[in-house]
């Protein structure tokens, strides 16, 4: 019998994480073999909340990670990697600086996520347009996880500013039961990637078959974070048993004048053979670089979300009334 | 001047009004009784600095499906930042779509 085996290479972010995913080995989920490259660590959140989320359905005495030697390795105990897995860290001579960074984070109810969102943000010192990005995307997935993913863990987060692309880079993972067996309860679909797809468009929601949602779920989640990204022109990834969907980046020369309602319209590559993973995975990059402001996004949502109102001078038509 | 019934909503959910199960508390507690009563309601948002689409969707779909889209001549919003205003635009022109789609 093998282990289910997961290496992080020298380099996994959004736009090279195929690769990663691809050598994923879920084979024998009773056991985790983590390896590392040996020289030099570079990736993305999303790598370690993956690793952290394996571990924490694997007993302790059943994971074995080998000693990292790469000298960036102090990484993974910045980001307590170790303290998720519970295994012994390394010794670690020299630190980087504290940076902007959320470490490893398990959040189970909506309490703790509320508490994590006013304390955590603020502390990240953003600029308070891409902050009130940052918090939308972080609440909508988590939020996610607590409705649809049946998940016995909560979900996993973890996030860092990359300062040479000036790039906040986050992850949330969770390890239920995931997108496909979700929406198939309202949507049958045939495939991870049919669920996918269906996940990412609006108004489309597995609690209910009536499109828009139910009282407290408007299918709208996903597809705000994926618009969030689009139009702040980051990648976003999904990726749920055997399906992948990763939103490329869109030209910058052109301005966004609309969005799309179906996610596969956009620039994306999409998989739907990779190795099983038992969850869902969300990773959303927020350029700071982006001079979108929040509001611009919301005009623009609210064009494709609310799908233009056919005749707003109809008798029935009502306006919000704002005072 | 507002007349009827206010609801605080930054009392309840604080400056960031995110969290939809206490946007539901509001509707079922305090939004749906007061219309039932036929009352008008303010639902002030002095004091939030932004809301999740989430919150506005979990406060106000419910009365819009079960009163019919005139319950809006009932409900004011009051003192609503930029951002929140938008949000509850973009909710109330979704349900009102959502209509359009099951009327064809």
């Amino acid at each position: 019998m093998g282990n289910m085996k997961i290496h992080l290479p020298n380099s996994a972010f959004i736009g090279n994480i195929d690769a990663f995913i691809a050598g994923f080995d879920p084979s024998e989920p009773g056991k985790l073999e983590v390896t590392a490259n040996k020289k030099w660590l570079s990736v993305h959140p999303v790598v370690l909340a993956m690793v952290a989320a394996l571990g924490m359905k694997v007993d302790k005495a059943k994971i074995t990670c080998e000693p990292i030697e790469a000298t960036s390795g102090h990484y993974l105990v910045r980001m307590g990697l170790y303290e998720f897995l519970k295994i012994k860290p390394p010794h670690i001579s020299e630190h980087e600086s504290a940076g902007r960074f959320i470490p490893l984070k398990l959040i189970e109810n909506s309490k703790q996520l509320s508490e994590f969102l006013e304390d955590m943000i603020p502390a990240l010192h953003l600029p308070a347009e891409q902050a009130k990005s940052i918090r939308y995307v972080i609440y909508e997935v988590v939020r996610n996880v607590f409705e649809h993913s049946k998940s016995k863990q909560g979900a996993i987060l973890c996030a860092q500013y990359f300062k040479k692309s000036n790039t906040f880079r986050m992850a949330i993972v969770d390890t239920g039961i995931g997108i496909r067996e979700s929406i198939s309860e309202s949507y049958p679909t045939s495939t991870d990637l049919a669920a996918i797809r269906l996940s990412l468009t609006p108004g489309i929601t597995g609690t209910t078959k009536r499109v828009g949602g139910t009282a407290e779920n408007a299918g709208a989640g996903l597809f705000f974070t994926k618009s969030i990204a689009y139009i702040n022109r980051s990648f976003f990834m999904i990726y749920s048993g055997t399906g992948f969907y990763k939103l490329h980046l869109r030209n910058a020369s052109k301005p966004v004048r609309f969005l799309n309602a179906d996610p596969f319209v956009d620039k994306h590559s999409e998989r739907d053979d990779f190795p099983f993973w038992q969850g869902t995975v969300v990773a959303v990059d927020i350029s700071l670089n982006s001079t979108s402001e929040f509001q611009t996004l919301l005009n623009l949502i609210g064009t494709v979300y609310s799908g233009g109102v056919k005749d707003k001078r109809k008798s029935k038509y009502r306006k919000a009334r704002f005072v | 001047m507002v007349t009827g019934v206010i609801i605080r909503i930054e009392k309840v959910s604080g400056k960031f009004a995110q969290d939809k199960d206490i946007a539901r508390e509001i509707r079922q507690t305090r939004l749906i009784p007061a219309l039932k009563k036929k009352q008008d309601v303010a639902l002030d948002f002095s004091g939030v600095e932004d809301a999740t689409q989430s919150f506005i969707h979990a406060l106000i779909t419910e009365p819009i499906r079960d009163f019919g889209i005139e319950v809006l001549d009932k409900v004011v919003f009051k003192e609503c930042n930029e951002t929140v205003r938008k949000i509850v635009e973009i909710v109330v022109d979704y349900m009102q779509h959502e209509d359009e789609k099951e009327d064809t």
